[in-house]
């Protein structure tokens, strides 16, 4: 009798979801801290760490959307060199050769990846898998090649983005600072884009895709559709940040515009070994990456045998990589994307959404 | 007359995709599996074949049958300690195991061998043909690379419809878990086949390296060439491989007959084409999705 009449009281009892917890609030503080701090360190630190933060931030940025694709949406692509290569050519031909402003043809650069994603989306949907991934290759290949075909972008020779031209009205120095804090705004802005996507209906939608595509179809889940919208941003914002890195190293080419090894592997060590389908993975993953990095600085085959080995180990030993290493030993987050369930009185949570990690 | 000659070698370049396909082809049809690593292991094939050749007096010819052996065993090795453990509705899992090794065997080669090009010196047989007439003659060496093609293909066909093994394996291709329940075990099949995959890919390394000069960066390229085969032909027919495999070789020699250099764009453009229009490949079958 009595157990009657609390069990109704009890799913009345004042309640609030809320993705916002104790972890998350200082998880988010410390990031838009450590955010502050990097906006501030052209007064504070060197030239060269700059330098080398630019690398870092741009292999942040396009993690964060080769997690979107890979974790999130199952878009397994090993073709995302052929957004990096269009970025790097389109914002050459604008910036350089049409007197656009670098960083408004940075932009424009990003809007026609993405524009030039949907046709690829419509090649490679239907397929599943291992045949996505090479079908993806295949098709940068292709771009590559006929990027290679046409004269008048003088492909196939060094091009270089020039004072007279493109930084015309920018001194050296304000042009080495404005590089970095694009870089740290593609970094922070694809983070921050992967935290809104995963909060929202889209991701929600992307999950239940995810975890069962007949599933997600019956509750009225348009997959195909879900996924190129994630498909179009990760495009864009990756052609962005592919106008960025050649706009730093101030040449393009097309074997390294369109390299599978630099835009495409590199990345995808960096977010398995961080961790494949949660935001927190690509972030531990590129610390890694930076350590790595400077160990073997003067080695690149060295840091692609060791991150590969590590990235491989991972993939088959734990999806979730060291972010879910850390969070057996200790869960933390640094994003409220997680909802819980908060019963009024205690701060206990139950956890009812679920992260995308899985 | 160019053309006809264009097309006869392309015929017989696709000898050589479609032995690189064949490996391909076999473990996707057994376990569902798309080995990234493939055109990798067949350059790591052509390395260690000009390695070990002095183990065997500079015999290149013994010196692959040799690889070819050894490389079966890792291929065993490689699916029972690696890639069994990526089995599952999940394909993300066996994509960056095998994306990850290509990355590291192209960078332990070019540790090991630096980055200048490599070709297997297998002497005149190389560079010998059979003049047709003026304009068409059939290079010798490339048709002994279509025979093998041929006959590793025919062998894989008789020892799957014929043998204990074989039905095995179509037995787990076509249903893992009633299979095991049949008493297979289907950690030891997927070794070998893999194992068949891993030799039939140094075969191929070996031919191709004695015929083109290879870098440790040339695996991708053999990679895509495999998968174009393999998806041109469809899926789940070995001959379909062999189709697959001549028609990239056709399409690449007439390529490069319209504009020398785009052979290997037309081949990608072909095999899109076949993908939009019909994704299941020349002779791939309907019931197999």
């Amino acid at each position: 009798m009595s157990e009657q009449e609390t069990a109704p009281a009890a799913t009345t009892a004042p309640h609030r979801i809320s993705r916002w917890s104790a972890p998350s609030t200082v998880g988010t503080s410390a990031f838009t801290l450590v955010f502050i701090v990097l906006a501030l360190l052209p007064w504070w630190g060197s030239a060269s760490t700059q330098f080398t933060l630019v690398e870092v931030l741009y292999y942040l940025a396009l993690a964060q959307m080769w997690n979107l694709l890979a974790g999130y949406a199952g878009l397994v692509s090993v073709g995302q060199q052929a957004f990096v290569g269009i970025g790097a050519y389109a914002v050459f031909l604008l910036a350089e050769r049409n007197g656009v402003d670098p960083w408004l043809a940075m932009v424009i650069a990003g809007a026609i990846a993405a524009a030039l994603s949907v046709p690829v989306a419509f090649l490679t949907f239907k397929l599943v898998g291992g045949y996505f991934a090479i079908a993806t290759w295949v098709i940068a290949e292709v771009i590559r090649l006929t990027v290679l075909e046409i004269d008048s972008i003088g492909a196939g020779n060094v091009q270089s983005f020039t004072v007279a031209n493109t930084w015309s009205g920018y001194s050296l120095e304000t042009r080495s600072d404005l590089i970095y804090w694009v870089a740290l705004a593609l970094a922070a802005g694809a983070t921050v884009v992967a935290v809104l996507i995963a909060r929202s209906r889209l991701g929600l939608a992307l999950q239940a895709a995810r975890d069962s595509a007949p599933g997600a179809r019956g509750l009225g889940v348009n997959v195909m559709r879900t996924k190129l919208v994630v498909w179009v941003v990760a495009a864009g914002w990756t052609g962005m940040t592919g106008a960025l890195i050649h706009l730093n190293t101030s040449t393009v080419t097309t074997d390294d515009a369109f390299s599978v090894t630099s835009w495409t592997a590199l990345v995808i060590f960096i977010v398995v070994i961080g961790g494949v389908g949660s935001v927190r993975g690509p972030l531990i993953g590129v610390a890694i990456y930076w350590f790595i990095s400077e160990q073997f600085e003067d080695s690149d085959t060295w840091r692609f045998i060791i991150l590969g080995s590590a990235a491989t180990l991972m993939a088959l030993v734990s999806r979730e990589g060291v972010d879910g290493l850390l969070q057996r030993i200790r869960p933390f987050e640094i994003f409220p994307i997680r909802r819980r369930l908060l019963l009024d009185g205690d701060g206990d949570a139950d956890d009812e959404g679920t992260d995308a990690a899985r | 007359m160019t053309w006809v000659n264009a097309i006869v070698q392309g015929i017989l370049n696709g000898g050589l995709y479609a032995l690189f396909a064949t490996g391909l082809s076999l473990a996707f049809g057994v376990m569902r599996f798309v080995n990234l690593a493939h055109g990798d292991l067949a350059v790591l094939s052509g390395y260690l074949v000009l390695s070990w050749a002095g183990l065997f007096g500079d015999n290149y010819w013994v010196t692959m049958v040799f690889v070819a052996a050894v490389m079966a065993g890792v291929g065993y090795l490689a699916q029972r300690v690696m890639f069994n453990r990526t089995l599952g509705d999940d394909p993300l899992p066996g994509i960056l195991a095998s994306f990850g090794l290509a990355i590291v065997i192209q960078n332990v080669l070019l540790e090991h061998y630096s980055a200048t090009d490599k070709i297997i010196p297998l002497g005149d047989i190389v560079v010998r043909s059979i003049r047709i007439t003026d304009q068409i003659a059939i290079g010798w060496y490339p048709l002994l690379i279509l025979v093998v093609a041929v006959a590793v293909l025919a062998a894989l066909q008789i020892f799957l419809s014929f043998t204990r093994l074989g039905r095995a394996f179509r037995a787990t291709a076509d249903d893992p878990s009633t299979a095991q329940l049949m008493g297979i075990n289907y950690r030891h099949l997927y070794g070998i086949a893999m194992a068949i995959s891993f030799a039939a890919v140094a075969l191929a390394g070996f031919f191709n390296g004695a015929r083109t000069p290879f870098t440790p960066l040339t695996g991708g390229l053999l990679l895509l060439f495999a998968f174009e085969a393999v998806v041109i032909g469809g899926l789940g027919s070995l001959w379909g491989t062999l189709l697959g495999g001549i028609v990239l070789g056709v399409a690449q020699s007439m390529g490069n007959q319209v504009s020398v250099g785009s052979g290997i764009l037309v081949g990608h453009l072909v095999f899109l084409a076949v993908l939009l229009l019909r994704p299941r490949g020349l002779l791939g079958s309907e019931a197999r999705s």
